[in-house]
């Protein structure tokens, strides 16, 4: 009888964890680098968005949004080709493991990172900067399902990704840049709706635009909707967007894994 | 009184069936199985600088069930390219490779299935260095749908003093225990060994083979490559050479390059010069000459030329 493909995942996803809390720096970089931007943005930003609504406010919901990306593509695609260099890809390969296992363990490695990462954030900006936490039970499952849902797309994605660097070595060079425009043109660092329409545009092919979206919706008053280009929070495209590239993410990954680099 | 080495040699290895039957492996086959078998095994690399080059140029091997089969030669020699088209890491170019009845190179989708019935312990790895050997080999258990118990396994390669140890403290030759645990958690029944030893002191070494004969006394096949010739004639059964990626013998370690059969030099000192002869039957001579002398013969010495003598040349660096 082969072991369970999914209990085995959730087995690894707890092995992962072990070994992220061990390491110090990766440990600092994920949960302290978000709060430390919000520090800078919340102390440079002082004004209100509108009367009662800091930038704070704003500017949390793009760091929990780039915090996805950052915590799974970003990660994955410089984590999984060290991997592959130091041979960890290439012992698993010679056990029964399933790559799907492999890809849950990520998955739930994400997932937990980035509630630690959101409970630090939203800690220090209710504490330091006057955040304002979702107030219905309505935003707070929609909150929940955009970080489980954000956490499996990305890791996903970063896993896809994760064949094009050649080595570890190489890989941030490659993956950082990528995130970097992302992030400027999805409305992360700037309020989405006074960038250019070109680039409004070209974000809204890729997920973080949507997940950042989505976050405003949690964060910010029903009565912004409004000022959203698309004059709602548009809900639903969020979630099948995501979900598109989600299926788009693990197809790729099945077909282009690398276990070792040959 | 002078072979007495080479006779003790023979003797205390435990006696195996595979000796017995030698290279006669279409016998074997029927009655012991064969755990691995090869034939016309082909892998050619094309690099820009060099052109094509045969890492593997038409390889035929037999491993039966429960031995210990060695892979000798070279660094280059093509030992790890073909261990690892066996492993079904690597695909080739040619020739059919079956390892427990399965062709590694089309598993499907009953690879994992495959993957449960074999361990391998890679030449180098530098994975988990944040994990502790325990949690590690305890992790490992999960992924075979029959493992060893992880605590026996830790105590079989000698890691209990370093069970919660991370594994970034562990040396050199304890990193190649864990291995070795993580090669044989799911209960294998073909273990394979690429270069286990290489960078081991004596020590290590001689406790290291220990662990690899008890494994192969629990009657699992193990398939080994070094380039060290004291761990081929330590270990195997039988020993394949491998040089520039063909097999130029197999046979036991103790009849490799004929040496069994090579004649015994026996040299000693009569009228102020040295004497040398060759001879089958070197204790016979020896007689000879010390009935001729009375008792001692001046400067006695009767050498067989070593296995590292014979390996030398079989390889070409003599």
């Amino acid at each position: 009888m082969r072991p369970n493909i999914i209990k085995v995942g959730f087995l690894r996803g707890g092995l992962e964890i072990k070994q992220f809390m061990r390491q110090r720096e990766s440990v600092v970089f994920t949960l302290l680098f978000p709060v430390m931007l919000l520090f800078i943005f919340g102390s440079v930003f002082k004004g209100d968005l509108a009367p009662g609504v800091t930038f704070s406010q704003y500017f949390v919901a793009g760091m929990i949004a780039s915090g996805l990306v950052n915590t799974g593509f970003q990660q994955l695609a410089i984590m999984i080709p060290l991997e592959r260099d130091f041979g960890t890809l290439k012992r698993l390969r010679g056990t029964p493991i399933s790559p799907i296992s492999y890809f849950i363990g990520k998955a739930v490695l994400v997932f937990v990172a980035m509630i630690v990462q959101v409970g630090a954030l939203m800690g220090f900006g209710a504490a330091l900067f006057g955040l304002d936490l979702p107030n219905t039970t309505e935003r707070w499952l929609r909150f929940i399902w955009l970080i489980l849902l954000g956490s499996i797309c990305s890791t996903i994605l970063g896993i896809a990704f994760s064949a094009i660097p050649k080595n570890g070595r190489g890989a941030s060079a490659v993956v950082s840049p990528i995130v970097i425009i992302l992030q400027f043109f999805s409305g992360v660092f700037f309020v989405f709706s006074t960038l250019p329409q070109w680039m409004q545009q070209f974000a809204a092919l890729f997920p973080l635009k949507w997940l950042t979206q989505g976050m405003r919706s949690v964060f910010l008053p029903e009565s912004f909707a409004t000022q959203e280009v698309a004059k709602s929070w548009e809900i639903p495209q969020i979630a099948i967007v995501l979900l598109l590239w989600t299926v788009l993410g693990t197809i790729l990954a099945l077909k282009t894994f690398k276990w070792s680099e040959k | 009184m002078v072979s007495a080495r080479t006779h003790r040699l023979i003797l205390s290895r435990p006696f195996r069936y595979s000796q017995l039957l030698g290279q006669d492996t279409d016998v074997v086959s029927d009655l012991a199985g064969l755990a691995i078998s090869v034939r016309g095994l082909r892998k050619t690399y094309i690099s820009k600088a060099n052109g094509s080059k045969d890492a593997v140029a038409g390889i035929d091997l037999e491993v039966k069930s429960g031995e210990i089969f060695a892979i000798l030669g070279p660094n280059g020699a093509g030992k790890t390219t073909t261990v690892e088209i066996l492993e079904g890491y690597r695909d080739r170019d040619g020739g059919e490779v079956k390892v427990l009845g399965q062709d590694p190179a089309k598993l499907g989708n009953d690879s994992w299935a495959w993957r449960n019935r074999i361990g391998i312990v890679l030449q180098s790895t530098n994975d988990a260095q944040d994990l502790s050997v325990s949690e590690t080999i305890n992790h490992f258990a999960n992924y075979y749908s029959n493992p060893r118990d992880p605590d026996s396994v830790i105590h079989d390669v000698g890691l209990d003093e370093k069970r919660d140890a991370r594994i970034q403290t562990l040396s050199g030759g304890q990193r190649r225990r864990l291995d070795v645990a993580l090669g044989i958690i799911g209960n294998p029944e073909i273990l394979f060994l690429d270069e286990p030893t290489t960078g081991f002191d004596p020590e290590a070494r001689r406790a290291f083979w220990d662990l690899i004969r008890s494994l192969r006394d629990e009657g699992r096949t193990i398939l080994l490559t070094t380039h060290y010739l004291d761990e081929a004639e330590a270990l195997a059964d039988r020993v394949a050479v491998i040089v520039d990626g063909k097999i130029i013998e197999v046979s036991t370690p103790e009849s490799l390059g004929g040496r069994n059969t090579a004649k015994a030099r026996i040299s000693w000192l009569e009228n102020g010069a040295k004497q040398e002869i060759e001879s089958d039957f070197p204790a016979a001579e020896v007689a000879k000459l010390s009935t001729k002398f009375g008792g001692e013969v001046p400067e006695l010495t009767v050498i067989r030329p070593s296995l590292e003598d014979i390996y030398l040349k079989m390889i070409g660096q003599l």
